[in-house]
């Protein structure tokens, strides 16, 4: 059967070759909208041929990858997804990261799917693309300045119309969890994607696309695009949610016990109430700030009056909250703030960076850091020694140099018994659900292919409806999950309309033709999504040594000390329960014992070079 | 219908732009709207938001007298428009569209759908609304009807 694509695709790559100083356009490989939809897919296909095993994720072999999906860019809730991957510095395996606002749609118009930086600059550069003109500028005084500072600069200079994608000084300087940011607050945070763009020194990606995107049915699409904005009005979320945005979720968190807490110790914050959604809306926030299409918008965009000065920030949102917040005891949304808005401005991920900093306090608490190491005594709920790592990180002065490594890196040189308490899975630091009372978000976050990430799979609400000492369903729910959420990223577009106010599935599948003119039922797309999860799966089995079960572990914290206090007092998940939890997710997903997808379920998934690469 | 402006609701999601361009010319292309969302990032931190709002300048601009009054609007008349551009570049809201694929501009038809279906009430129906009923979400009223359960979107 063959089928034609009619829409919702630009149907070309740009590639653009910085040792070089080219660039080049080709078409979109046919069978990719087929096979990979595109997004996430597109990344993890094109990754899987060009970078082989070997490479160094932060030389010029390796490729940052920018993605738009089909739906990107159209009318409908939440077209405003953009994906970034690459070779992650932070794991050594498949890492991607995807990002709101305003880059893929303009992408698109420009008249790419797909943007591949290859090399590496020999000079500090900006990359301009306004349509079909692809221009390297040199960077200038650009290099070095902070991320709301720099776009701030390019706004001005091209104009409101083209959309920046930049990063900070801790992008340029390396840090293994810098992040790539967009639209003043936005940003592409996690697996290391903004030191892949510094170590190619490309400060910032500037575009505009004044093109149409094509669509199969127009009128189709404009009809059932509008529906959908009614559908989502009238959802009761839509009023309920949207004023808090992601913090909306503090409160409930903290009331289950789930709150990450002085670096993830225990999971419960006292102070929970003066950094929630409430504290944020009221005491900070200046305005909603939506991405493209958005009808609930979950960006707040704040003004903090901390103890440390004041600050224009996007946020906090949820993570940042529970890393920044709770995670480093934090207690008040002006600090909270601020500390955002110092790894927005230096290019940090403010999930990482909580972490990274949590832990530098514990191992200081213990003994393990001096003061002289770090040039201050720190403590938990102290803003000025949080401010004071996240600058020595991005720059990686003394002791920063150690820690921009992150907290996989950092525990295996300071020793003793750091590694007990570097919360990460496999070098990627975890995120804002503490997991010791909660079996299938446990199992979520150790089998994520990225490292210690909750949007594969945000499964906790599914161990509170079903109950959270049971085992039973839970494997199955990862699995369902881990195919459902990262659709969305092969799409393009946001999952919260689903999530958070309960928007309908049906929607998607139902306008996909009108937008592609390819015939999709949801689960054929989840099909697609399977395939894509089996890929990067196999990306980084063939790059990092030992991936599979022998990384599918979380720190000894999480498997040795009980919840000490807090609703969840007492709760642990044992070795051997993991173990029980492991066994039946790789026989629901076709896997060996060790975690790696056998030659059959490759061959089954339409991957047979990737078996013949596997197996042999 | 008129279209009103309250600047503090725009949230930056452009949906107006994309229904307008599928409104009016059936293209999926937001550079065809003729609406303009400028942010002030990262400070003051807020959105403006410009539509026509019929000063008339680009009827008095024109040197072919081409734009003129059609049912209580200005529209652009495409057989006399000679494409000078000389509306685009006078609108004081810079909401005269034009693209490199067209002859002619093309200005606002007050047709209403970014009203319709802007999500915050941040572009609204001038004559049918007062700045305060039009509020779909305000930063108050949205909190305390939360708070309430109601539904609230009248």
């Amino acid at each position: 059967m063959s089928e034609t694509v009619k829409g919702g695709y630009a149907g070309q790559i740009l590639r653009v070759d910085l040792t070089a100083g080219t660039h080049r356009v080709q078409p979109l490989p046919a069978d990719w909208p087929v096979k990979y939809i595109g997004g996430r897919g597109f990344v993890a296909r094109l990754l899987y041929e060009e970078v082989a095993p070997g490479v160094d994720p932060l030389g010029p072999e390796n490729k940052l990858v920018m993605a738009a999906g089909p739906l990107s860019g159209v009318l409908l809730p939440g077209c405003g997804k953009t994906h970034f991957g690459a070779k992650s510095p932070t794991t050594g395996g498949y890492g991607d990261s995807n990002i709101g606002g305003h880059l893929s749609p303009e992408l698109k118009q420009a008249g790419y799917d797909v943007l591949v930086l290859e090399g590496q600059a020999k000079e500090p550069c900006i990359l301009v693309i306004d349509d079909d003109s692809v221009k390297l500028l040199p960077a200038g005084d650009l290099w070095g300045k902070g991320c709301y500072e720099a776009e701030e600069t390019l706004k001005k200079r091209y104009g409101e119309d083209f959309q920046v994608a930049l990063i900070g000084p801790a992008g340029e300087n390396l840090v293994k969890f810098a992040c790539i940011s967009h639209d003043f607050g936005r940003q592409a945070g996690r697996t290391g994607v903004g030191a892949v763009m510094g170590s190619k020194r490309v400060k910032a990606i500037v575009i505009r696309g004044t093109k149409t995107i094509p669509l199969a049915d127009p009128q189709g699409v404009y009809a059932m695009g509008k529906q959908m904005y009614e559908s989502c009005f009238s959802k009761p979320g839509f009023k309920k949610w949207t004023p808090y945005g992601t913090a909306e979720v503090v409160d409930w968190v903290n009331e289950i016990g789930a709150f990450p807490t002085r670096n993830f110790k225990t999971s419960y914050f006292p102070e929970y109430k003066q950094i929630n959604g409430v504290r944020l809306r009221e005491d900070i926030r200046q305005t909603d700030k939506g991405c493209m299409g958005c009808p609930i918008p979950c960006g707040k965009y704040s003004k903090a009056r901390s103890s440390m000065g004041e600050a224009m920030v996007e946020g906090p949102e949820y993570e940042t909250i529970a890393l920044l917040g709770g995670n480093c005891c934090l207690g008040n949304i002006h600090d909270v703030a601020y500390a955002n808005y110092i790894c927005d401005e230096l290019g940090l991920d403010s999930i990482s960076g909580g972490n990274v900093a949590a832990f530098a306090i514990e191992c200081f608490e213990k003994g393990l850091l001096t003061e002289e190491q770090v040039g201050m005594a720190l403590s938990f709920g102290d803003l000025k020694s949080v401010v004071h790592l996240l600058k020595l990180i991005a720059h990686r002065d003394g002791v920063g140099d150690m820690l921009a490594e992150g907290v996989k890196t950092a525990s295996e040189r300071i020793g003793h018994d750091s590694a007990k308490f570097a919360i990460h899975v496999k070098g990627l630091e975890w995120t804002g659900y503490e997991s010791r009372y909660s079996p299938s978000q446990m199992l979520s976050y150790i089998t994520a292919d990225i490292g210690a990430h909750h949007n594969r799979s945000w499964a906790i609400t599914y161990d509170v409806a079903v109950g959270r000492d049971t085992l039973e369903g839970k494997a199955a729910k990862v699995v369902e999950l881990q195919h459902t959420r990262p659709l969305f990223d092969c799409l393009g577009i946001c999952r919260l309309q689903w999530v958070e106010i309960g928007f309908d599935l049906n929607w998607y599948e139902t306008i996909f033709p009108k937008i592609t003119g390819l015939n999709r039922t949801w689960q054929e797309l989840l099909h697609v999504s399977e395939r894509v999860w089996n890929l990067t799966r196999a990306f980084s089995a063939r790059h990092v040594p030992g991936w599979g079960r022998g990384l599918d572990r979380p720190p000894a914290r999480f498997l040795e000390e009980p919840i000490p206090d807090g609703p969840a007092k007492g709760k642990l998940i044992t070795e051997s329960q993991m173990n029980e939890l492991l066994d039946e997710y790789y026989r629901l997903r076709g896997w060996n014992d060790n975690g790696l997808p056998t030659k059959e379920r490759l061959v089954a998934l339409g991957l047979a070079d990737v078996a013949a690469d596997l197996w042999g | 219908m008129r279209l009103a402006t309250k600047d503090d609701l725009c949230s930056g999601c452009r949906t107006c732009q994309l229904v307008c361009a599928l409104q009016n010319h059936g293209a999926n292309n937001p550079k065809f709207a003729t609406i303009r969302i400028i942010g002030h990032f990262p400070k003051p931190g807020a959105y403006e938001v410009q539509v026509c709002d019929e000063c008339g300048i680009c009827r008095d601009v024109c040197p072919v007298e081409a734009i003129y009054d059609v049912n209580g609007h200005l529209e652009i008349d495409r057989s006399l428009c000679t494409g000078c551009q000389a509306c685009v570049a006078a609108c004081p809201k810079g909401v005269i569209a034009m693209h490199a694929t067209w002859e002619s501009p093309f200005k606002c038809v007050h047709c209403g759908a970014c009203a319709e279906y802007c999500p915050t009430g941040a572009i609204y129906d001038g004559d049918l609304y007062t700045p305060e009923q039009a509020w779909r979400i305000t930063r108050d009223e949205m909190i305390e009807r939360a708070k309430a359960g109601g539904d609230g979107n009248e």
